[in-house]
């Protein structure tokens, strides 16, 4: 039975990873860029959401869609100012350019919100699921989130495979210049991108903060960077795989805990990433792509 | 040069201005008399040197006003304990002067935003204005950076509440009023087997930070010693402090009854929130790091409810001293002290205990005063607000007796 509750608890804190994961892809897939801003703009939905359920004493509901709006014009907004000038430029520049956002966002919230923590409360509520006669208790935040997780993942799968806007977004992941001369709008299709990717954003710190409620300007940070490690791991660039990558980690992460050493958990995780990396250099569920002369 | 010559004419013209603010009052300090001379032409407040000359002539009696300063966040992330810590000291400080007795003080605390190389700065603009006695900086790592030029100053300082073992080791002249990291492991073990508060013990600790960790290895050692029996150990790092499923399920199986949870009280949040939902019951026991989940915004206090802690200071204690202090505190500054403010005000007066004791009087410049406090402040046995017969040997650690605090509908009760 603890097997199982553990099973559960990795399966929960695996999809947290696996939204954000999602968001990490989508950019990394069509605009080739690893925004490691993401992270933060988690937090700033996380502040959102907090801000107009306690202050305004909206509904968390109206908070998540009021999160969506600021986070998916905060992404489009950074993209504007700070990585379309930089199109051109060596991908090292963008890479450092993110970073330089993330400290941004950061420390912009600390001005903002203060460094001291705040508690979130689940937009999700306290209820939760007991089976085998209370043996075992499922959070509700741990099933919506799991629910939204696969919600995401299919919806954008689809996105992708049969609009037209998706097409331009595969097309331009393929070949940017190609893509131009067959009349797709780069620009705005990687905006699109940013939005969809930053709107996630949004639900993903909603949900991180409903499962793990303290918020403070870091707490995008280190989720976003296990995140990442999930999307390589599943296979940079894949929907699925972001999916599967997160949950594995999730998985891998509490059973290192449980089974290994709490010390040692993220040195296994990290062993296992390693390791499938040596077997499979493009994720689990990537596709190697051979660069033609 | 010229600009220096400003400057001096400036600082010479402020002196004076300091002079002229509290002249007229019996016993101005020897090193202000100093200031003066050096600056008396300048100054409308020649005529003051006469009567300042007088007040130095008692050697051999304690007395004079005594330039007391530190550094502190007084703004900034860790603003919360610095102005705790100033409120606390200048309670203490306008006590001592109204009572108007031979030892005076005078208290200056200088910004450092928790910052150690602001700390150094603002620890230089206070060694300019001549600062006698230092109550060095209140957080831990401004303290280790301070400390430093305290030692190779010969400034004797004493810290409220900076806390790691690096801040006293090595330097014969900085003391703490504060238990020093490791020792609340000893304490909090002392406390679980005297009160008997549970026989299967489990901990959660902070494995990447110092502070979490020593207080756990002194607490292991000392559980050992008292015949408490550890179940389990679980650690986390900043990398996993989301997810405290598997130790409190760990520490569950293995059948703990009480948790000790040497770790901040953002963490803890956490743990009383995951063990609740996962329905774990366990008695939770807490170090100062625990101080403030009261206050944290948001947080559902109910979660807490009869949440143990070893903190120095009490301010639901009866005594005459606490609430008359915390009443003064509440008046002031509009809030409940912690116990950083009980920290500082007992600082203050074991200077005046110390300087009493030592026959030191003001006239006296920073390195005499720093031995003189060096031979003295080991044989004092002191009685604060953060406890009784504070003792302190001569490494500079002290030793108090912690009190413990229960957490009732939503307050910090005395145990």
């Amino acid at each position: 039975m603890t097997f199982l509750s553990y099973l559960i608890s990795g399966i929960s804190l695996g999809s947290v990873y696996a939204i954000i994961a999602l968001g990490y892809t989508m950019v990394y897939g069509i605009a080739k860029m690893l925004n490691f801003a993401h992270g933060d703009i988690i937090m700033v939905g996380g502040y959102i959401s907090f801000c107009t359920t306690s202050y305004l004493g909206l509904s968390p509901f109206i908070s998540v869609i009021f999160a969506i709006i600021v986070c998916t014009a905060l992404g489009v907004l950074t993209e504007k100012l700070a990585y379309k000038p930089l199109r051109s430029a060596p991908s090292l520049a963008v890479l450092i350019t993110a970073i330089g956002v993330s400290y941004f966002l950061q420390n912009a919230a600390l001005l903002i919100w203060g460094s001291s923590p705040k508690t979130f409360t689940s937009v999700v509520g306290s209820w939760s699921v007991k089976l085998f006669g209370e043996q075992l208790t499922i959070s509700g935040t741990a099933l919506v989130t799991v629910l939204a997780c696969f919600v995401i993942m299919a919806a954008l799968t689809l996105f992708t495979s049969k609009t037209k806007m998706g097409t331009a977004m595969r097309a331009v992941s393929e070949d940017k210049g190609a893509a131009q001369l067959m009349g797709i709008n780069v620009n705005t299709t990687i905006s699109v991108t940013f939005a969809i990717g930053s709107g996630l954003a949004a639900i993903a710190g909603v949900l991180l903060c409903s499962a793990y409620p303290t918020l403070m300007p870091t707490t995008g940070s280190m989720p976003g960077i296990k995140a990442f490690t999930a999307a390589v791991f599943g296979g940079i660039g894949s929907i699925p795989g972001a999916m599967l990558g997160g949950i594995l980690l999730g998985i891998i992460e509490i059973f290192a805990k449980a089974y290994i050493s709490t010390q040692l958990s993220d040195a296994v995780v990290f062993a296992v990433l390693i390791v499938v990396l040596i077997v499979k250099p493009d994720g689990l569920l990537g596709k190697h792509v051979n660069e033609k002369v | 040069m010229k600009k220096a010559a400003v400057s001096v004419l400036l600082a010479a013209t402020l002196c004076a201005g300091l002079l002229v603010g509290c002249g007229s009052s019996s016993g101005s300090t020897a090193s202000e008399e100093t200031a003066q001379t050096e600056t008396a032409e300048s100054t409308d407040a020649a005529a003051e040197t006469t009567e300042t000359a007088e007040a130095a002539e008692t050697t051999g009696e304690a007395g004079g006003v005594f330039k007391l300063g530190g550094t502190a966040p007084l703004t900034g992330a860790a603003a919360i304990y610095g102005n705790a810590v100033k409120n606390g000291a200048q309670i203490a400080v306008d006590e001592i002067n109204a009572e108007g007795g031979a030892v005076q003080f005078e208290l200056n605390y200088e910004d450092d935003e928790n910052d150690p190389e602001k700390a150094v700065s603002a620890y230089n603009t206070l060694k300019d204005w001549g600062v006698q006695l230092s109550l060095g900086s209140v957080t831990t790592k401004p303290m280790e950076a301070t400390s430093t030029e305290n030692f190779a100053d010969r400034i004797f300082a004493l810290t409220p509440s900076a806390s790691s073992t690096a801040v006293t080791e090595g330097k014969d002249n900085v003391f703490q009023m504060c238990f020093a990291d490791p020792n609340q492991g000893t304490a909090s073990a002392d406390y679980i087997a005297d009160q008997q508060l549970g026989t299967k013990i489990a901990i959660i600790y902070r494995s990447d930070d110092v502070y979490s960790d020593g207080i756990r290895q002194k607490f292991e050692e000392e559980a050992a010693a008292k015949g408490l029996e550890i179940v389990y150990s679980g650690a986390f790092t900043d990398a996993t402090s989301n997810d405290f499923t598997v130790q409190l399920g760990e520490a569950n199986a293995a059948g703990a009854d009480l948790l000790f949870l040497p770790i901040y009280y953002q963490p803890a949040s956490l743990i009383l929130q995951q063990a609740k939902e996962k329905g774990y019951e366990f008695t939770y026991f807490g170090v100062d790091g625990m101080d403030g989940i009261l206050t944290l915004e948001g947080f559902d206090t109910s979660l807490a409810e009869g949440v143990m802690l070893l903190t120095p200071f009490n301010a639901d204690a009866e005594d005459e001293r606490t609430q008359s202090f915390v009443q003064k505190y509440q008046e002031q500054f509009g809030e409940v002290p912690n116990q950083f403010a009980a920290d500082a005000y007992d600082c203050v007066y074991a200077y005046k205990e110390a300087i009493e004791a030592s026959g030191a009087t003001a006239d006296m410049t920073a390195e005499e005063l720093c031995d003189l406090m060096i031979q003295t402040f080991p044989t004092l046995n002191f009685d604060g607000l953060t406890g009784d017969g504070i003792t302190w040997d001569s490494t500079g650690a002290v030793s108090k007796s912690p009190k413990g605090m229960i957490i009732e509908g939503g307050k910090y009760v005395g145990l």
